[in-house]
Parts: structure tokens; sequence; C-alpha cells
């Protein structure tokens, strides 16, 4: 029982991971109808800013939470600057395109940014340092480390104020708005390209964050480390329906616990299957995913 | 027995009942209209005919057997074909090979057929060509046969709808507002046209269309359908003096 | 008697070939032949996999991103049969010459791959394919994934060790006849009531449906040959690496096989064939250049797909147009005449008799 309550807050833990990162896949794919897939570079890229923020600041700031805090923060806006400039670069000069010459731009800036990473901070992984020391707290036979809590915390932190700014902000309403329709919106007045520029930057910042709070629990990171995490991260919010913020929160912790639990009672090679098995299975019955909505097409 | 029976059609979206226990035949030869002012069901009830969509309840009945919840490709076999109101040509493909899609279903190839290619292949294909471009050559579309259809005039794009359909070799012909978008000398053009396709091709036609004077002026019976009710069915001159007829129209404008 | 013709010479020409490279490039005095010949070689089997994926995604444009799943399940499953079956295959046909033994297990071997890959492309086809754009996309990925997790976890074929030991049967010759034959299957097809049908697919499936087209079994049909190749050519790429690696067979080759087509012109024949063979020639040629080679390649990948989204030859086919520009020639002084006489311009009238 205590091995399982365990695998469950390991499972919620990775699974809010794979939340934050889906936010951004199901935002953009809202307003663009784009899979993007360089969004899990990003992520990665959130985790190479933090590697070398965290040597400028660590130690600097009054408490270690403030470090972290710094560096992430300080991340989040970089990797937005990123995802902006990525849109407005590869993603704005074809968004009239068919969906298939987006889908390829979009696995070719993923290509470039993996490949430059590569280059620019080499192919070996790197040893993320420790922002915060790791201290156990006991819950009768049940172990959680202050990290643990820390990632869960603060991913909650985070989608409950995306939750807020969409739901009760100006600009979240000009957002639905654009993903509802966009040519209504442009008609309405909204500046579609702000909000669109927007999107990717609340994304990335998402993603980045994501990219920190997993190095802080396992603390290796490479350029590739973005490639099977984004890939399960879109396969969550696919789960959950794309397009719908509160199915990509979803999708993510049904994807992380399942993972966890395969990982935990049935065979750890099986891992990175099983993502795809839920999915498929989801699809299957519910083409639009658990909470999306089906579209008919009028004839 | 009539060819085209809807009994009790009824087809529900969501909240929305679009068709409401709709019913009238068609009978084998018949150019028959139906007309409703905007959003009173007319596609809807080509869509429950063609099995585009399932009806929710009723009874459509095709040559005295039900096709109710078949597939569309299923129902095309039957004998039904259709144009739509907003045009769905296949855009990028050959005006030719648009009309050509439609004899797919009567091929006898196979796959090894077609990519070994025997006698029988050619002959085949030869022969459906050459029905297809009779039907290009009767509306005056031979010429642009090798056009890509999406560069075709509005109002030849809507005559290739009606070739393309005619293609499958139906027994009923559904017609979606073909005279949507035309001006006076082209929808003049186009009652002829259809009065020309029943004659030749033996088929019966099913119009919806909006421009009245087509309608009263080729049909031979006349629907009304108002908010997914039938209001009223019978001959031109009886439906321009229907005064729920009147009221539906007058009503609207 | 046309056809057996055009067999018999394609089988003639490669034959020859084969033996031409095999005096030039591989025993011969060309100090870097083998590696050429390797090229060579591996530009085959790419032109294989980008010509059948071309089928289902550009010509009945169903968006499928897992190809490198069913490369993997026909490479496996032919090094099967020829490492476990071989000896017994071998034994049954002891009176022929080693050549005809090779020959044989080999048959045998792309038999078991096309068959493995038909039943495979059939089972992910059939519910996959009620799923549109994005998701049929995302579903043929996963089942990619999780083919190659599969294959992982078989101890049989060597699991995560790789499967190594398996006989060198392919060669220049054998890739190249199912190059011809994808490209002749895939051109005959596309040219036929099949081929129009699946273009009417991608073009508008409810009106293709209205048209008497039965859209599901094209679009299961249209994966299933696809796959069918693509299960050949592992079965080839095995046959010639003599080792297979689950490495090989990531989604990141599903990506590399769409770029392909994308690059050369989406739904062309030409277009696929260019697109392997640049992408499998150029990176070779740039090797020197390790690091930044990927990153001019990500970058032309995007600069290509923004400035010409239609890809390097677009939909129209190079052969219709070398055809058409001697036909026009002799046509057009005619045509000439005519054009100036009518305006070609005006919308034709319906009735005019
Ligand atoms: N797929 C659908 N989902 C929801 N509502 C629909 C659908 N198709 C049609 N409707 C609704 O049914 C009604 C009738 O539409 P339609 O048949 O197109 O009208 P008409 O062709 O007579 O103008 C309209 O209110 C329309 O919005
Ligand atoms: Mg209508």
């Amino acid at each position: 029982m205590e091995s399982f309550l365990q695998q469950l807050i390991n499972g919620i833990s990775l699974g809010s991971i794979y939340a934050l990162v889906a936010l951004g896949y199901t935002m953009v794919y809202g307003v663009l109808r784009l899979i993007n897939f360089a969004h899990g570079d990003v992520y990665m890229l959130g985790a190479y800013f933090g590697y070398y923020l965290s040597r400028l600041v660590q130690g600097r700031t009054p408490s270690h939470l403030l470090d972290a805090a710094v560096v992430m923060i300080l991340s989040m806006i970089g990797c937005a600057l990123i995802g902006v400039i990525m849109e407005r670069f590869a993603y704005r000069p074809v968004r009239r395109a068919s969906r298939l010459t987006l889908l390829i731009i979009a696995i070719g800036v993923s290509l470039l940014i993996e490949n430059a990473s590569q280059l620019i901070f080499g192919a070996n992984p790197r040893f993320f340092p420790q922002l915060i020391p790791e201290t156990h707290i006991h819950m009768g036979n049940l172990m959680l480390t202050n990290q643990q809590v820390i990632v869960l915390v603060t991913a909650l932190a985070l989608m409950i104020l995306l939750n807020l700014f969409i739901y009760r902000s100006r600009t979240g309403k000009a957002m639905r708005a654009v993903s509802y329709n966009l040519d209504a919106a442009k008609l309405m007045g909204i500046d579609t390209d702000r909000i669109i520029s927007l999107t990717f930057a609340l994304g990335s910042a998402l993603a980045a964050a994501g990219g920190i709070l997993v190095s802080i629990n396992i603390p290796g990171i490479d350029p590739l480390m973005g490639v099977m995490t984004g890939l399960k991260a879109f396969v969550a919010a696919v789960l959950g329906g794309i397009g719908n913020i509160f199915g990509a929160v979803l999708g993510g912790l049904i994807l992380g616990l399942a993972e966890v639990m395969v990982a935990g009672y049935g065979s750890s090679t099986y891992r990175d299957a099983i993502a795809f098995l839920i999915l498929i299975a989801i699809l299957l019955f519910k083409p639009s995913g658990l909470l999306g909505k089906g579209q008919v097409e009028k004839v | 027995m009539p060819l085209l029976e809807l009994k009790d059609a009824t087809i529900r979206f969501g909240g929305l009942l679009a068709v409401k226990d709709l019913t009238f035949a068609v009978e084998d030869g018949e150019l028959f209209g139906l007309i409703g002012p905007n959003g009173a069901g007319k596609t809807t009830v080509f869509n429950l005919i063609t099995g585009v969509y399932a009806p929710t309840s009723g009874v459509i009945a095709f040559d005295g057997k039900p096709i109710q919840g078949k597939h569309p490709h299923q129902i095309a076999a039957c004998g039904i074909a259709r144009t739509f109101q907003n045009i769905r040509l296949f855009a990028s493909m050959s005006v030719l090979e648009n009309v050509q899609v439609s004899s797919h279903m009567r091929s006898t190839q196979g796959v090894l057929g077609s990519v070994f290619r025997g006698e029988h292949f050619h002959r085949e294909e030869t022969l459906h060509r050459e029905e297809a471009m009779r039907l290009l050559e009767l509306f005056q579309l031979e010429k642009l046969a090798d056009e890509p259809a999406a560069s075709l005039p509005y109002g030849s794009q809507r005559r290739l709808e009606i070739a393309r359909a005619l293609g499958t070799k139906p027994r009923l012909l559904l017609l979606d507002e073909p005279a949507a978008g035309m001006n006076p000398q082209e929808s003049a053009d186009l009652m002829r046209l259809i009065r020309r396709i029943r004659d030749e091709f033996k088929v019966s036609i099913l119009l919806v269309e909006h421009n009245m004077k087509v309608v009263m002026g080729v049909c031979e019976r006349i629907q009304v359908m108002v908010h997914g009710e039938a209001i009223a069915l019978g001959v031109p001159s009886e439906i321009r003096t229907d005064p729920r007829v009147v009221e539906a129209y007058l009503g609207k404008e | 008697m046309k056809r057996l013709l055009w067999i018999a010479g394609t089988i003639g020409a490669l034959l020859l070939l084969q033996w031409g490279a095999t005096a030039l490039l591989l025993d011969g005095p060309i100090r870097q032949g083998p590696y050429y010949y390797q090229i060579i070689i591996l530009a085959g089997i790419n032109i294989v996999l980008a010509v059948s994926l071309n089928l289902t995604n550009g010509i009945a444009g169903q968006f499928s991103i897992g190809h490198a799943g069913f490369f993997a399940v026909g490479a496996y499953m032919a090094a099967s049969v020829s490492y476990y079956g071989g000896p017994a295959i071998r034994g049954a046909v002891s009176f022929l010459p080693l050549v005809g033994q090779d020959t044989v297990v080999l048959i045998l071997a792309l038999a078991a791959a096309a068959l493995a890959t038909a039943l495979a492309g059939l089972l992910v086809g059939i519910p996959s394919l009620r799923l549109r754009g994005d998701y049929l996309a995302i579903v043929t990925l996963g089942f990619g994934e999780i083919i190659r997790v599969l294959i992982l976890n078989i101890d049989a074929v060597g699991g995560a060790r790789g499967f190594s030991g398996i006989p060198k049967l392919s060669n220049f010759f054998w890739v190249y006849l199912l190059v011809a034959a994808v490209i002749a299957t895939v051109w005959n097809l596309v040219r036929s009531s099949y081929g129009r049908a699946f273009q009417a697919i991608r073009e508008n499936e409810i009106a293709a449906q209205a048209m008497g087209v039965d859209v599901t079994r094209h679009k299961v049909l249209a994966f299933v040959i696809s796959s069918m190749f693509a299960g050949m050519a592992g079965c080839l790429f095995g046959h010639y690496t003599m080792y297979l690696h689950t490495n090989s067979f990531t989604f990141v080759k599903s990506f590399e096989i769409i770029i392909m087509i994308a690059i050369g012109g989406l739904g062309s024949i030409e277009g696929a064939v260019l697109g392997a063979v640049l992408l499998t020639v150029l990176p070779e040629a740039f090797r020197g250049f390790e690091g930044y080679r990927m990153i001019v390649y990500s970058l032309a990948v995007i600069l290509i797909m923004i400035y010409r989204p239609q890809g390097i030859l677009g939909q129209v086919s190079v052969i219709k147009r070398v055809r058409a520009h001697f036909i026009t020639k002799k046509a057009a002084r005619e045509a000439a005449t005519k054009a100036a006489s009518s305006a070609a311009k005006m919308p034709v009238k319906a009735e005019g008799a």
C-alpha cells in the first residue's frame, strides 16, 4: 500500500511535468492548428538556460528557494523569447499554407534547435546543479523529498495562474476567441498576430518551467532530452482533447501515472510504449480525446 | 411504387430538430422540387437520402428497399447521385478526371489488374474515358477536359458537378441549388439542361432551388418545407397560390 | 508481350549494372568504391520508402508518420526468416548452386516481409484511418513507436543488443529491382481508376463517397500497399547491413522519409525519388562539416517549405511536362491561330445547341 502511494506521488509528479509541457502544445494547437514539434526542444532549452543561469545566480540571493525562483523566471523569459522568435520567423510566413507544410517546418525547427544545441552545449549530458539541497520528509512509511514537493507546488501554481489568465483576463479572452475562430477574431478587431505571439511566449515559458522542474528532480540534461518528453506531452495533450486546457492537465496526469505504474509493476522497457497504447485506445473510442469536442463536418 | 420514398424521416442535431417527420415520394422519371426558406432543412434532406447522416428515426426507401443507415458509397451504388450546395469538386484533378472518378465503382479491375494492365484494363479504361468525354461534351466542357477543376469559372464548376454526378449512372439525381450565383441567361440555360438530362438519361430529379423561376419552370410537383417540416405539396400552380407557402416566404422577406 | 519485354529488359539492365558496379566499385580501382556502392544502395532503399509513403501521404492524402515502423517490421521479419529458416531452406534446395540458394532464401524472406507488413498495415490502418489529419498522424507515429518497443523486447531478434548474423543476400540488383517495382506500381496505380479514387479522397472525402468511392476501403488499401513496400525495403536493408538495431527505426526515420517527399514535391513520384536521393547523398557529401551539416540541413528544410511549399518539383509530373513540351511544339502553331480567333477565356455556355 505504501509503495502504491509512493508510486502515486511519483506519477503525479511526472504527470505534472507532462502537463506543463502539454499546455504549450495545446495552446499553440488551439490558435494555429499546428503540432509544434519543436515544443519539446524549448523544454530542453529551458533546462539548459537554467543550467547556465544557476552558475551565475547560485549563492547570490539570500535563500536557496529564491535562487531557484530567479533561475526559473529568467529561464522562462528566455524561452518565451525563443518561442516568439520561432513563431515570427518560421511559422508566421506560412500561416495560410497547408497543414502538412506547417508540420514539416515544425519538424525542421525541432531539428535545428536540437542540432544547434548539440553544437553549442555539446552532445554530452550535463549535470544540473543542485539549487535546493535535498531533504527528506517522512509521512509514516512514505518518503517524500522537498524537491518533489516543490515541483508539485510550482507546477500546480503555474497551472492555476494560467487558468486565471485565460479565463479571467481580457487578453485571455482574446486568446480564446482566436482559438475559436482566427478570422472572426480578426474581424472583431483583435490583434491576432500579437495574441499568437503571446501564446507561443506563454507556452514556451511553461515548457521552460517544466524543463527546470524536471532537472531539479533528475539532474542529467542533454540536447535530446526534449524529444521523448515532447512527444509524450503531445500525446497527453491529444489524450485530453487537444486545444483544451483542462484536457492537457488531465492527459499529463494520466500519462505520468500510467508510466510510473507500468515501470513499477510491469516492465520498464514498455514504459515508452504505454503512452501510445493509451493514446490509441482512447482515440479509437473517442476520436476527439477525453475532453475534446467532436467536430462534424457540415455538408 | 415510387422510386424514392421518405416516411417520417427525422433528424436531430443536439437540440435542433433539423428535419421532422418528413414524408414525401418521388416517382420514377419525375422532376420533383423541394423548396423552403434558408435553414428549412433541404440540404439536410439530401444528406439523409445520400447517407451523409443517418436519420434519427423514420424510413428512407429507394426502389422499395430501405436505405437509411447505409454508407454514402453504398447509396451511390444503389443509383442515387448528388451535387453539393457549396461546390465540392476534386479541385486539383482535371475536369475529365473528376468525371472519371464516378466510374470507379463500375470498374471490374482489381489493384493487380490496374498495375499489370492487361487487354481488359485498357479496354475498360478507354470505355470509361469515352463515356466521361461524352458527358463533358453534353455540358460543353470537353475543351477544358485537361484543365484543373479549380480553374473553371463558377458556372462551369456547377455544371461539372452535375456531369460528375451523372457519371455514376444514377436513377435519381439530387441537385442542391444548381442555379445559385448564375445570371438570368445562365439560369435559363440550366432549366433547359435539367429537362434534357431527365429525358436523355431517364433519371428522376429532385431539385432544391431558391430561384422560383427555375423551380416553377421545370418541376412537375413541388414539396415545400419550413423549419424541417412539410407544409405543402402540389403542382407549381397550386404551390404558387397556397396561402401557407406565401406566408412562409412573405413572412420571411 | 510488351510488358514482358519491359520486365525482362529491366532485369537485364539491372544485372548488367550490378556486374558493372561490382567490377568498378567493389573489386575495382576506385579507392572509395565500396563507400559509393553503399550510398547507392541506401539511396535505393530510401527511394522505395519515399515513393511508397507518397502513395499514402501525397496521393491519398492520409497523413501517416509511422513509416519507419513498417520498415522495421519488414526488416526484422525477413531477417528472422533467413537467420532461423535459412539453413532449412538451403537444405531443401541444395541441388541449386549457391547463388540460386541465396536467391530462394531472399525471395522467401521478401515474401515474408511483404506479408507481415501488409498484415501490420491492415491492423494499424483499419482502426486508425477513421481518424483525420493530425490525429491520424499522431496515431501512426504511436504505432511506429509501439512496434519499435515491441521489437526491443523480443529476445529472439536480439532485443536491445540488436540483431546480428543476418546473411548478406541483398545487393544493388535486388534493391533497384524493388525500386523499379515500387515506381511501376505507384505510377500505374495513380494512372488507373484506383489512383483517381485515392486522389478524390485527398481532394474531398465527402464528394468521393457520394461518387461511390468506398473511402475506408481505399484508404486502407493505399496504406497496406505502402506498408508492404516499406517492409520489403526493410528486408533488403537488413540483408545488406547484416545487422539491425531498433535505433534505425525511430520516428526520426519516419520524419526523414516525410521530409524527402515534402522536399521533392508531395504527390509526385519523381519528387519522391529526387528527395530520397538528395537526402541520402547530400549529408554524405558534407561529412567533413559534422555539426554544421545538420544545422544547414534543418535550415534548408525550413526555408524550402517556406519559399517553395509545393516542393522542388511540385505536383506536376516531370515526365508529363517533358512529353507535353514535345507535343505542344507540334500543336503550337494550330493552337495559336485558334486561340486568336476565339475568346478562349469566356465561360462556355451550357446548351448552345
Ligand atoms: N451537421 C449539422 N450539425 C448541426 N446542425 C446542422 C447540421 N447540418 C445542418 N444543421 C442545421 O440544420 C438546419 C437546416 O440546415 P440546411 O439543411 O442546410 O438548410 P437549407 O438547406 O434548407 O438552407 C440549419 O439550422 C442548420 O444549421
Ligand atoms: Mg441548403
